[in-house]
């Protein structure tokens, strides 16, 4: 507990803002972030992490986009073409999301329920090293995937890795054996972290949070938790299973020795599904944040809210052999995953209005994080709406593998999951920094982006239906793609542009913005209660909450919220 | 910022602020290591679950033999002892919370002997199966999915056995007084849940499979 109180401060995180330092030395900053236990920056940590490796991966597929913005183009080649979208799929999912949704759960949680840290703090360092070790043995492949001596080779087996082409016949060398284990040590750092959380929420609430009392954050984030447990547990069995086939020649996905292709199917998307729910429901936590104060209303159908999240939960965990509908299952299994991924559109769909009704009637302020939150609203709804379409299985026979399918997660994965995280970014940066970022420039951010993020996967439907497979490296020129590709490529100059000025504006926003105070959107849990950035033990005394709005209720102490609750 | 008020936060083992102050006078929260292992049980649950989902699907479609029918053999007394360390284990607890660390250190060393013992089965079983049956992770699918499984289960065993070993270093060490049963609980709802496993795999593997 050594350090000031400020020490919460993002700019020492950056390279830049070290040098600021008077009387600490560069190592010592480095030193405190190193060793440090404190969830707030670890919450940073897991954020910056998941930006880094954003901006890699976006790259990665810049680099495709330039590959099929023309038909018969060589500018990659096609083994560098594969491992870069494996890379691609893979580094967002494991090396993006996650630790972005941690992260912010790190941040937040805690000081949303009026606790000092986590449950169990070193355990909580351990989980965010071991994902920067998965991180980084991941991307170790690039220089060392044949072994020290020959050149490097990333995977190129497909972020979902699907058998046999990930036996030793058929992926010689390490690359493969990096995707594994780069997962597996993430994933046990993700499923250390998820108890953690799951075990802070339930025990260390502040006086009088009951669970009904508690921020949606706070709730969508357990139940997120508790997915994770059940979700990344299958995975890492699986990759033992692969482990063992690859190592020490046993035949569980060894197709000639009577093993099954088909098993690891069931295996990853039992993971697989669930996860991408498990990305958006911290989204859905983010916007049920957000929208209630740019709306100045409390959030509309609380207990509803909960339960539709829970419905989420429980159904997102029969649906994953809709990604299978292709190999030919029984018509009674189709039947099933058709209904079943069909009905996680009765509680989403109770979502998107329950955000509608927050916003009806409100007194509506358009500031950056509530337009990222509007424009989530907008590409969400369609991103199920196609999700509908692909759950239907004589439709998904005909788009399957197409890039219609990668339109559709694109939309779920970047409109909703990114554009979140963007809101979410802009909504907590005066709390972590203590500074206003600049609003001119996000919304310049916001309205580059999403008219980029339009241009590329609105019209990424139209080849998807046309007929073009995904994961193809090039195309012939009389097909008819050619001039949608090349749209869909210029697309993501706009959204480079617009991240290019989102950094710009973090780094400065982060040392000469503004002060922001403790509270600059006047809103109503209790992390705006605290100084911003937060002290190291968060609240001088704990806090002591009646309603879902404590400040609320200290800012009109002659109608509390908790006269209605 | 009341100096003075911050410092009565300070958990006095580890020197980290801690809720217990407020929590003093809040109603009665679930113990955060119960409730961190019961997060850990549902994971690893959900690991041996497919696991078991592999032997269950991949029985019966040996392209080659050894059959379970032909080589396994029922493993009773090993079984017996690994449950009944449960109960032992219950028995040390219960002395360390009335405080009598030198029961406690008697049934933990049981209970210990107990796991190793079932280890040591597990041993002479996989030697007799690969060296006089032939059956090895290689030879078919029976032997890929038996020995992952009972070897993923027989892994938790030696995580377990470590940890208990260590606790019980610590006990001869004199370090392991009354206040410390809420730690030793939670190790042993680690011990319980390696043994509940183990009525799932005898189940599958030698009842259903054979």
């Amino acid at each position: 507990m050594n350090g000031t109180v400020t020490t919460g401060d993002i700019s020492s995180a950056m390279p830049s803002g070290a040098t600021t330092a008077t009387e600490k030395t560069v190592f010592d900053h480095i030193h405190s972030w190193l060793v440090t236990v404190d969830h707030k920056k670890l919450g940073l940590m897991y954020i910056i992490y998941g930006l880094v490796f954003f901006v890699v991966a976006g790259l990665e597929a810049s680099l495709m986009r330039i590959q099929l913005a023309m038909p018969n183009n060589h500018f990659l080649s096609p083994q560098l073409f594969n491992q870069l979208f494996t890379m691609h799929g893979t580094t967002m999912v494991f090396l993006v999301g996650m630790p972005l949704i941690f992260g912010f759960a790190n941040y937040l949680v805690p000081l949303m329920i009026g606790a000092r840290d986590l449950a169990f703090p070193r355990l909580n360092a351990f989980g965010f090293w071991l994902s920067v070790c998965g991180g980084l043995l991941l991307y170790f492949s690039f220089i060392g995937g044949e072994g020290m001596a020959g050149a490097g080779s990333a995977p190129d087996v497909g972020w979902f890795a699907y058998a046999p082409l990930t036996g030793k016949a058929f992926s010689k060398g390490h690359s493969t054996d990096y995707w594994i284990l780069g997962i597996m040590v993430g994933g046990f750092g993700s499923i250390a972290t998820a108890a953690n959380i799951i075990t802070t929420i339930l025990c260390m609430r502040c006086r009088g949070m009951t669970l009904a009392k508690m921020p949606l954050l706070a709730w969508l984030n357990l139940i997120m938790c508790g997915m994770v447990l059940l979700a990344v547990s299958p995975l890492t069995a699986a990759q033992i299973m692969l482990l063992l086939d690859r190592f020490l020649g046993s035949h569980f996905f060894d197709t000639q020795a009577g093993g099954s292709a088909t098993l690891w199917m069931h295996f990853f998307w039992i993971f697989g599904h669930p996860e991408v729910y498990i990305l958006i429901i911290p989204a859905f936590a983010f916007a049920s944040e957000i929208i209630p104060v740019f709306s100045r209303k409390a959030i509309f159908g609380y207990p509803v809210m909960v339960a539709a999240t829970v419905a989420i939960g429980f159904v997102s965990v029969s649906v994953w052999a809709h990604h299978m509908f292709t190999i030919g299952m029984t018509s009674t299994a189709n039947t099933f995953f058709v209904i079943s991924t069909m009905m996680v559109g009765i509680p989403t769909g109770i979502k998107i209005f329950n955000w509608l009704g927050t916003m009806w009637g409100g007194k509506l302020r358009f500031d950056t994080p509530m337009l990222f939150c509007i424009a989530f609203l907008f590409q969400f709804l369609i991103a199920g709406l196609t999700g509908i379409m692909l759950a239907a299985a004589p439709f998904n026979w005909q788009l399957n593998d197409s890039y219609f399918v990668v339109a559709h997660f694109h939309f779920t994965l970047v409109g909703g999951f990114v554009i979140m995280i963007f809101a979410a970014l802009y909504y907590w940066f005066p709390k972590a920094t203590g500074r206003l970022f600049s609003e001119k420039l996000g919304k310049w951010h916001f309205w580059l982006f999403v008219l980029g993020f339009h241009m590329t996967f609105d019209t990424m439907h139209i080849p998807g239906i046309l007929g073009m497979p995904r994961r193809i490296y090039t195309y012939e020129a009389g097909r008819g793609w050619g001039v949608l590709n090349l749209v869909i490529s210029m697309g993501v100059i706009l959204q480079i542009a617009g991240i290019l000025i989102f950094v710009f504006n973090l780094l400065r926003s982060a040392r000469k913005g503004r002060p922001a105070g403790n509270d600059p959107w006047d809103a109503w849990t209790l992390e705006w209660s605290t100084s911003s950035p937060p002290p190291e033990y968060n609240f001088a005394e704990i806090p002591t909450v009646k309603s879902r709005r404590p400040l609320w209720d200290i800012k009109h102490p002659t109608d509390p919220d908790w006269k209605y609750e | 910022m009341n100096a003075a008020a911050t410092t009565s936060y300070l958990d006095p083992a580890t020197g980290a602020l801690t809720n217990a102050a407020a929590d003093a006078e809040a109603r009665p929260r679930p113990s955060k290591g119960v409730l961190g292992m019961t997060c850990l049980i549902i994971a690893e649950s959900a690991i041996f679950t497919i696991f078991v989902v592999a032997y269950l699907y991949y029985l019966g479609k040996d392209l080659a033999g050894p059959t379970p029918r032909q080589v396994l053999e029922l493993p009773i007394l090993n079984s017996i002892c690994l449950l009944s360390s449960s109960v032992t284990i219950t028995f040390a607890l219960r002395s360390l919370r009335n405080g009598g660390t030198k029961g406690f250190g008697f049934w933990w060393l049981i209970t210990i002997a107990l796991g190793a013992y079932f280890l040591l089965g597990t041993a002479r079983e996989w030697h007799h199966l690969i060296y006089d049956k032939g059956l090895t992770l290689q030879t078919n699918l029976f032997g890929t999915t038996f020995y992952s499984l009972v070897g993923l289960h027989a892994s938790h065993v030696v995580v377990g056995l470590i940890a208990l070993s260590m606790v019980m270093a610590f006990a001869i060490a004199g370090a392991v007084k009354q206040k410390h049963a809420e730690r030793v609980h939670v190790l042993a709802l680690y011990w319980h849940f390696v043994d509940v496993v183990w009525i799932v795999v005898f189940t599958v593997v030698y009842i259903i499979g054979r």
